[in-house]
């Protein structure tokens, strides 16, 4: 015992080789994840992953930590319950507590359209195996005695709930991926933006940045709302849009709420963390922007849709309110991807949900990094898709209006 | 919220209008000829640029028109706003973003504290 003076580095902070066979960028929890797996299942620990601020400081550090599986395609429900199955045993896997906890989650109906959209959400879960049901609004108010389901402007009808769903803590889960890819040899290069990927006869040959050039084979771009300015300095072009996605945490309280209730048709969605604070998410921006703070009326109207919902936090104050840049696809599905330059891979456009899909999608693209060529489960991901018109069209399951 | 000079009405609160995404894309005239990648292209490809940005707003909630404005993503400083039918405006009249890096962050009007400015 050193009264708390002594404690170790978690991980190394090494300077940067002058080469590495991979190299990703961006430290957030689905790169350090990637370059967990890539080490782990794939044997490559000569790699590094680049990242410009400090681990986890974007969007996962700065999002409602809900994890779900729910959603309506096959291609998607493959993915997402992959992630939510790994999750399950993340802890133990990482032997580090992500603190993820199984606390289910509710998707509220308000109007007839909801119930048909949501049913039939629930219909495809069953068939893909997910345990997605549909609850009445007697069952929600015994789950959560504190909803007002009667007297507002869209009433409460009933809802879908997945028991298996919940939320973790999402610094331990960059810190967590971070340390064990550490031990296995990977250099994790903080305070390191990366300027310009380096291509030569349509095949990456390096990554310029702040800390000078380092060679590669091959790149993974997993910067989230950065990814096509990063895109761009290769030549190219992704269908994605980057706005900002506020969120905001109350004063903490004791608890009130032991689930996670989503509605996206008056758009409020909250969460009680351990601390006792309400974790609650707000929408995105109707505009483009890289300033990681959003607009007020945007808060604004989640919080009018809170306090309608929720009368009881009518007078509550809130304590802190942030933006994160999400990367915005035209099917609200990821790309998780090659591309026409060979060694450059892309993972991005998870848009308003990235949290928690991180171990799936770190996991997935690490093969795909690894083997040059998609794994089963993300192949229908490719950015092919927008061409061939094989879109997998998500907006009904992403929580938060495209 | 951010203050945007409609080029009728003058200046407005951003929530009286509608972003209507980037400006100066228009169809391809020959629909016949036009490839598979290259109608993807135009159904789904926008820029996303981290700095000078031309879009679409429509004062929704006043005017009810359509123009177009220039805006520097990396700090929401709106540069300029003009009529649809006025050409675009040449970078060379327009104030310089003051990104130093690609993705880097503006000296003023990032809310991003975890990055260090250079």
């Amino acid at each position: 015992m050193s009264s708390h003076k002594n404690w170790e580095k978690m991980w190394r902070s090494p300077e940067p080789k002058a080469s590495y066979d991979a190299i990703i960028i961006g430290g957030g929890g689905h790169g350090l994840g990637t370059a967990y797996y890539l080490a782990k299942e794939h044997g490559l620990t000569n790699i590094a992953v680049i990242e410009k601020g400090w681990l986890g400081g974007g969007n996962t550090g700065r999002n409602t930590t809900i994890i779900r599986s729910n959603y309506l395609w096959d291609e998607s429900a493959n993915l997402y319950e992959h992630s939510l199955k790994l999750w399950e045993g993340l802890t133990h896997d990482l032997n580090y507590n992500v603190m993820f906890s199984q606390r289910g989650v509710m998707n509220l109906a308000h109007t007839e359209h909801d119930i048909k959209e949501i049913k039939r959400r629930v219909s495809a879960n069953t068939l893909n195996g997910i345990d997605s049901k549909w609850i009445s609004k007697e069952e929600i108010q015994k789950l959560v005695p504190i909803m007002n389901t009667d007297n507002l402007r869209y009433p409460v009808l009933g809802a879908s709930f997945q028991p298996r769903a919940g939320t973790a803590r999402h610094d331990t889960v960059a810190w967590g991926y971070a340390m064990r890819a550490d031990e296995m040899g990977v250099d994790i290069i903080q305070n390191c933006e990366a300027y310009k990927i380096l291509t030569e006869n349509g095949k990456v040959i390096g990554l310029e940045t702040s800390k000078g050039i380092i060679k590669s084979k091959k790149i993974g771009v997993v910067a989230s709302g950065h990814t096509s300015v990063l895109a761009e300095s290769a030549g190219i072009r992704l269908p994605l849009q980057s706005k900002p996605l506020q969120a905001l945490v109350s004063e903490p309280i004791k608890p009130v709420i032991d689930t996670v209730v989503m509605s996206n048709a008056v758009h409020a969605y909250v969460s009680q963390s351990d601390k006792g604070e309400l974790v609650i998410g707000a929408g995105t921006d109707g505009y483009n922007s890289f300033t990681q703070r959003g607009g007020f009326d945007v808060v604004e109207d989640t919080i009018r849709a809170m306090v309608e919902l929720y009368p009881v936090f009518g007078k509550m104050k809130m304590l802190r309110q942030w933006g994160g840049i999400v990367d915005i696809s035209p099917d609200a599905s990821p790309i998780i991807s090659k591309c026409d330059i060979q060694g450059l891979y892309f993972n991005c456009g998870w848009g308003t949900g990235g949290f928690k899909a991180t171990p799936g999608s770190a996991n997935v693209f690490a093969h795909t990094v690894a083997k040059d060529e998609p794994h089963s489960i993300n192949a229908a991901f490719s950015l092919d898709r927008f061409v061939s018109g094989k879109l997998v069209d998500e907006h009904g399951a992403a929580a938060v209006a495209h | 919220m951010l203050i945007i000079e409609c080029p009728y009405c003058g200046p407005r609160e951003q929530c009286e209008f509608t972003n209507g995404g980037e400006a100066h894309v228009s169809r391809p005239s020959n629909p016949e000829e036009v490839t598979d990648k290259e109608w993807s292209e135009y159904v789904f490809f926008r820029s996303n640029p981290k700095g000078i940005y031309f879009e679409r707003w429509v004062h929704s909630h006043g005017c009810r028109k359509w123009f177009n404005a220039v805006r520097d993503t990396s700090t929401d400083k709106i540069l300029r706003s003009y009529e649809i039918k006025n050409d675009k405006p040449s970078p060379a009249d327009l104030e310089d973003s003051n990104l130093t890096t690609p993705s880097g962050e503006p000296d003023v009007g990032s809310g991003n504290f975890t990055v260090k400015k250079l």
